[in-house]
């Protein structure tokens, strides 16, 4: 009989034991997925890096390398400084308020010292290395009312010298300014500061 | 009772080898009106052979460390005999299994092979469909070239644009802050082990589905439906040895074409293997135009068509991976009361031509960088034309149920045509 008392504790014991084997897998699964996170070297080499800037002239950029990503140093002259307002109605966050930068960049130069800017040099589009374009007019191969910035050459988005984002581009945000101090004048220490990583 | 027989026999009380051998090849009864459409699906199963083997060759030199593949590469190409055929091989046949697949399912959509009762069939070959994307992506990073490296750098970070959990998905993808060692490890696992494994077992499932139901045809009708005295289709016939025989046709030519590829143009242009994947992958510099090898271009096109709003680009990656899973619905989106071409109406024949025209030109689009048609003032002219055929793309599927209901239609045969 289907529903006499004894199916029916049947049922419910196979149910139950079916619901603690797929707990079982579930748990299982757990160290696979683990395994798949970055180990503890790679978390390792994830530490933060110092820079020395002491050779840096005036429109000069670095590269240094953190987290095997491309972090650009760049030391931005008066000329440079003074495209950034006028690109205020062109570029998509003007006013930094995407939380792309620690607290201490959300400014007109998105940096800490306005002549030094620090930027994490990965398009926010889909993490392809934008080339400098640093150089202003048609030079650039962007036209002439170009005043400087980044160019990603994967997908066409645009950046102004302090990695806002244009409108009309396809990445969505401004380019990351990671965490960094200033140990002395001279020498930097990216993805890390007083406040912790 | 001879020698052989008795063997055979031994055999069948323990392994059911001549029912499998009926049921499969000498009484598989296939319509006999099969056109030259119907090649792909065996070639499609003689290039997945081709793949393991080659593939199991190329793991014998290969060298899974980000120090050492591309070198390992350079060491197959020059040093190992024979090497240089065996990876152009394997890279030829990676295009070749597209290309043959594409037409596996174009000829689905000519004569409804995914009407019912082959819903679940279909549904199948889209799994396996998925399952070959995945395959050719893993691989495309082994050989550790900048295309490699960039590729795997941009699909990896669709995964980043889901929104919340996106960049610990994408860390947890790569197992790092950056595709790295660990990231080409963990593909050459994918690649070598995990998906040949569900391929094989997709592909077993599809065969076992395709010989439950019975093979379409061009005529779109149920041989099963007119059947001789003995239970056998009239308008059928054994697969062995008649398709078996024909296929062996399909198979010559299909390795004409390969031998060509292989020893006259293995790149074909930048197509099949891209230049810029010569150059050893550099995580600080991308290389000035980033694009998939051909056969992802169409689904590429469609990514880069869709703008960002409302601060994320997950509208793109939303787009583009509707535009593979929407094939999952075709048999439900269908209505007409034929299932072949041959006997609809203008309206599919119309929107399958349409369909078929945004396939090719989004693919051709997303070879090329999106300014390279020029601009009208600030709108890029490629991007115009990849967002219209975007929506040309996907209105072949929404607006089927429609279309196909308010097309006219042919009445069909009982039986099939000559």
């Amino acid at each position: 009989m289907p529903d006499s008392p004894v199916n029916k504790r049947r049922r419910y014991l196979v149910a139950a034991t079916s619901a603690a084997g797929g707990v079982a897998v579930l748990a299982a699964a757990t160290p696979f997925v683990l395994s798949m996170f970055p180990s503890a070297r790679a978390r390792a080499a994830g530490a933060p890096v110092e820079v020395d800037i002491s050779k840096v002239e005036p429109g000069m950029l670095i590269r240094a390398e953190w987290r095997s990503k491309p972090v650009w140093v760049l030391h931005r002259t008066p000329e440079m400084l003074k495209t950034l307002p006028e690109l205020d109605s062109v570029v998509a966050d003007p006013k930094s308020e995407a939380p792309m930068q620690p607290d201490y960049a959300k400014n007109e130069y998105r940096s800490i010292k306005p002549e030094w800017l620090v930027l994490v040099g990965i398009c926010t589009h889909l993490g392809c290395s934008p080339t400098d374009k640093l150089q202003p007019g048609p030079d650039s191969g962007l036209g002439a009312d170009w005043k400087g910035g980044f160019f990603c050459p994967c997908h066409g988005s645009k950046f102004d010298l302090a990695g806002r984002v244009f409108k009309d581009v396809p990445a969505p945000t401004n380019l990351q300014v990671p965490r960094y101090e200033f140990l002395t004048d001279t020498r930097l220490r990216i993805g890390e500061d007083a406040k912790g990583s | 009772m001879t020698r052989s027989q008795a063997f055979l026999n031994w055999i069948d009380e323990r392994f059911p080898l001549t029912t499998l051998w009926k049921e499969h090849l000498s009484e598989y009864y296939a319509p006999k009106n099969f056109n030259f459409w119907y090649y792909f699906g065996s070639l499609a199963l003689l290039v997945l052979v081709l793949q393991i083997v080659t593939g199991i060759f190329l793991t014998m030199n290969y060298k899974p460390d980000a120090t050492q593949a591309f070198g390992s590469v350079e060491y197959i190409m020059r040093d190992v005999p024979a090497g240089w055929l065996i990876r152009y091989m394997h890279s030829t046949g990676a295009s070749m299994f597209f290309i043959v697949v594409y037409l596996h399912m174009f000829r689905g959509l000519l004569y409804g092979s995914y009407r019912k009762p082959r819903e679940l069939l279909w549904v199948l070959g889209v799994i396996i469909y998925l399952a070959l994307m995945a395959e050719a992506f893993f691989g495309y990073l082994l050989p550790w070239g900048q295309m490699s490296y960039w590729g795997a750098q941009v699909i990896v970070n669709l995964f980043g644009a889901v929104p919340f959990i996106g960049e610990d998905l994408a860390v947890w993808i790569r197992g790092d802050y950056v595709v790295s060692d660990a990231t080409l490890n963990r593909f050459f696992a994918f690649h070598v082990i995990a998906i040949p494994l569900v391929l094989l077992a997709l592909v077993v499932a599809h065969i076992i589905a395709l010989h439950e139901v019975g093979s379409n045809n061009p005529d779109g009708i149920e041989i099963k439906k007119t059947k001789d005295p003995d239970g056998r289709p009239l308008d059928g016939i054994p697969f062995h040895p008649y398709y078996t025989v024909k296929d062996i046709v399909g198979v010559v030519v299909f390795l004409a074409v390969f031998s060509f590829i292989i020893f006259f143009m293995p790149e074909v242009g930048g197509y099949f293997l891209e230049y810029n994947n010569f150059i050893p992958a550099d995580p600080l510099k991308t290389p000035p135009h980033i694009a998939p090898v051909w056969y992802f271009t169409p689904y590429y096109a469609m990514l880069r068509a869709v703008p960002a709003f409302l601060g994320t680009q997950f509208w793109g990656v939303l787009v583009m991976g509707a535009a593979v899973l929407i094939f999952f619905l075709l048999p439900w989106l269908d209505r007409s009361p034929v299932k072949s071409i041959r006997y609809k109406g203008p309206y599919y024949k119309i929107a399958l031509t349409l369909f078929t025209i945004s396939f090719l030109v989004l693919g051709w689009l997303g070879t090329q960088p999106t300014a390279f048609l020029g601009a009208i003032g600030k709108t890029e002219i490629a991007v115009v034309l990849a967002r219209l055929f975007t929506v040309v793309y996907f209105a072949f599927f929404l607006l089927m149920p429609w279309y196909s209901r308010i097309d006219s239609y042919k009445p069909k045969p009982k039986r099939v045509t000559e």
